[in-house]
């Protein structure tokens, strides 16, 4: 129990704005030009311009969503979609520009990378400006890097996983991302190497009226271990910021991967993301997610269990304060004997915001013995905000056991009155109430991640109760 | 010496109900007070209205503590000021564990940071003077608890808590004769002779454990009769049918 003492937040961490700078900032807009100068910035290959050029079609020809949050706002004429910062890609903190490094410093990733990473990724708005790991893991044979090294230095690799996991026809937001990507992560795990100490990358997107969209690709080979965790956050602007990264997970036989995530858009982000992981034969993905940021978000990591005895556990908690529409959830397929999923979901909802848990579990017509249970609770702090359950189940297969047990409740005027006969203010009961709601979410982050996520619930209660 | 807690005339209700109906109380430091009565008079609306539970309406009369009025303050300023009430139906609270709760309220009440090591002992003193499960400190704050652990519990934190007053409400009801030995152990070692206690109850068990100052019979929303310990007594051969009208 090293978690007693919570220190203050300071809500400006998220918020600081760096000016607007950088070294190229591509014209507003999604053409095939614009495309095009990504991709020749980039100084990519052929092939992986081929991909984005086709990526543009499929874009074009998809559909926007006809279900979920309204996303008319959202005009691509008025999002850059590429914005590269003013600097290289560093392997020491000491290189990257101060106004960045104080950014990242302020956020804690230097510190952390010091005492309990094993490596880190910094990206700034559209590229990636540090990146290091520790010197036995290379040893080892692990890759850690940027996305644009990757398909430089590994091209045979990418060409095999890029897109595959996650194909470009998904959805019209992830053929937008195929076309547009920029930065992010590549991780390769050899066979049966173990790594004890988590891999993190942070996301920091700083400039206005821009988008990102980050690759993380991740493939963990067969007896291998790892954890990943991945941090976003951004300052607040007036004007839409998009966020349409794509995550694609490999996780071979016998291969364990942990994908954590804290999510801390600001409230004009709209978060159309799309994660998903292939498992094999008794292997197991595990995700554990915080949702607190953005104006709208759309995110369902998926879970595809292609080999016998796969296993996949979601944990995650959505927060939706005031003119936030969090739409979330966890969708699974189970697809070989003996599968099993565990879904873990709650989310929390006050001054009008709106979380609504969206899921689909599949169970196939060859996944005899599987087992899937999920479980999902909603706690709404006033009487204007919105809580919703839509989960759909398609079971094909009799010899399974399935359970869902969705609970939606409101914090109880009797608790809060017990809490403040013992010394507790109004604020300080809300508050205490709505952490141990979290905790079996929070208890499954890192230790700081769990810190700042009680932090983060602290700031969104702060003042928010009448 | 002033007194502990001056009740006067007190009226108070739900929506158009009134259910006390001029309760006038004090205690005085030292003293333990008992309020016997019948279920459905308000004596639990007595105990939640002193520590202003917003969901009962004050219609006239005050409320006096250790000096100031406290007729129209905050819940949490009444505790802060120094009384406590436990619970009939204490709540649940997932997620957070017994012993992080006490720490934080008592660091509430306090206004102090909380020591951790001379916390953690004198935590576990009350316990094995109460003969409780040290796992249950770990456990979320009442859930799951059986009805006797709950009411243990809340002695517990009375224990850690220390008030100048604590109103204990039904606390001995339900629980077994070991129970409520427990219980009035617990407020044995409470007690002393700066602070009050409080004790709501519709049955007389706890005191065959407890020597007490003052029993007050409450009917129909006021008080109808005080007397000693003795009062108790008679109310145990003839119940309260010779108070009702």
């Amino acid at each position: 129990m090293a978690k007693t003492q919570l220190e203050e937040i300071d809500r400006n961490i998220y918020d600081i704005k760096n000016k607007d700078e950088y070294d190229y900032k591509i014209k507003k807009g999604l053409t095939k030009e614009i495309v095009e100068e990504i991709s020749r910035q980039k100084h990519e290959p052929d092939w992986m311009k081929e991909i984005r050029l086709k990526a543009l079609e499929t874009y074009n020809n998809l559909e926007m969503p006809t279900w979920g949050p309204d996303l008319s706002e959202l005009n691509m004429d008025e999002i850059a979609t590429y914005v590269k910062p003013k600097s290289k890609l560093n392997n020491s903190w000491d290189d990257v520009p101060d106004d960045i490094k104080n950014t990242f410093d302020k956020l804690g990733i230097p510190e952390a990378e010091k005492t309990s990473l094993a490596g880190v990724g910094a990206q700034y708005d559209s590229e990636v400006v540090y990146h290091s790991m520790k010197d036995e893991l290379l040893k080892q044979g692990v890759i850690y890097t940027d996305m644009e090294t990757a398909v430089r230095e590994y091209p045979e690799m990418v060409k095999e996983h890029f897109m595959k996991c996650v194909p470009i026809s998904d959805h019209k937001f992830v053929a937008l991302h195929a076309a547009v990507w920029s930065g992010g992560s590549f991780v390769y795990v050899p066979k049966g190497v173990k790594l004890e100490m988590p891999l993190q990358s942070y996301f920091r997107l700083n400039s206005p009226e821009s988008g990102q969209f980050e690759h993380t690709l991740i493939i963990v080979d067969e007896g291998a271990s790892l954890h990943f965790i991945e941090g976003c956050s951004a300052p607040k602007y007036n004007k839409v910021n998009l966020h349409a990264g794509c995550v694609e997970l490999y996780v071979r036989d016998n291969a364990y991967l942990r994908y954590s995530t804290i999510e801390n858009w600001s409230k004009n982000m709209l978060n159309l993301n799309t994660k998903k992981a292939i498992c094999g034969k008794n292997a197991q993905v595990d995700w554990v997610s915080g949702s607190f940021g953005s104006k709208i978000s759309m995110l369902y990591p998926m879970s595809i269990l292609n080999g016998e005895g796969a296993k996949t556990e979601f944990t995650g908690i959505s927060f939706a304060g005031k003119e936030q529409n969090l739409d979330n959830g966890f969708k699974a397929v189970h697809n070989a004997p003996n599968t099993s999923s565990v879904v873990n979901a709650k989310s929390i909802s006050k001054n009008g915001g709106k979380c609504t848990y969206r899921s689909s579990i599949k169970i196939m017509e060859n996944a005899e013995g599987s087992k899937s249970s999920v479980s999902c609770e909603s706690l709404m702090l006033d009487d204007i905000s919105i809580s919703d359950t839509i989960p759909t189940n398609e079971i094909r297969n009799d010899n399974i056991q399935f359970s869902h047990e969705a609970k939606i409740g409101k914090i109880s005027d009797k608790t809060i009155f017990y809490l403040m006969s013992r010394g507790l203010s109004e604020e300080d009961a809300k508050a205490m109430i709505v952490r141990g709601f979290a905790y079996p979410i929070s208890k499954e982050l890192p230790v700081e991640y769990a810190v700042e996520m009680n932090n983060l619930i602290n700031l969104e209660l702060e003042g928010a109760i009448g | 010496m002033n007194n502990l807690l001056e009740i006067e005339n007190l009226h108070a209700g739900v929506e158009n109900k009134e259910i006390l109906k001029g309760v006038n109380l004090t205690i005085k430091p030292g003293e333990i007070h008992v309020i016997m009565g019948p279920n459905g008079s308000g004596k639990t609306t007595t105990a939640n209205v002193i520590l202003n539970n917003p969901e009962y309406k004050k219609t006239n009369g005050k409320i006096i503590f250790d000096g100031d009025d406290i007729t129209n303050t905050s819940t949490d300023e009444i505790a802060r000021k120094g009384v406590f009430m436990s619970f009939q139906l204490p709540e649940e609270v997932p997620g957070v564990s017994v012993t992080n709760f006490l720490k934080y309220a008592k660091n509430k009440i306090t206004g102090q940071p909380i020591k951790i090591f001379a916390f953690k002992k004198e935590l576990q003193k009350y316990m094995e003077e109460l003969n409780m499960n040290p796992k249950n400190m770990e456990r979320s704050l009442n859930v799951g608890f059986s009805g006797g652990e709950k009411k243990k519990n809340e002695i517990i934190q009375m224990l850690v808590l220390n008030p100048k007053l604590a109103i204990l409400d039904e606390t001995d009801s339900g629980l077994d004769v070991d129970a409520i030995r427990v219980v009035s152990k617990g407020i044995e070692m409470f007690k002393n002779n700066q602070n009050g206690v409080l004790i709501i109850t519709h049955n007389t068990k706890i005191l065959h454990s407890l020597k007490v100052d003052y029993v007050h019979i409450f009917v129909d929303g006021k008080i109808v009769k005080t007397g000693s310990q003795e009062l108790a007594k008679e109310i145990e051969e003839n119940g309260y049918s010779e108070y009702k009208k």
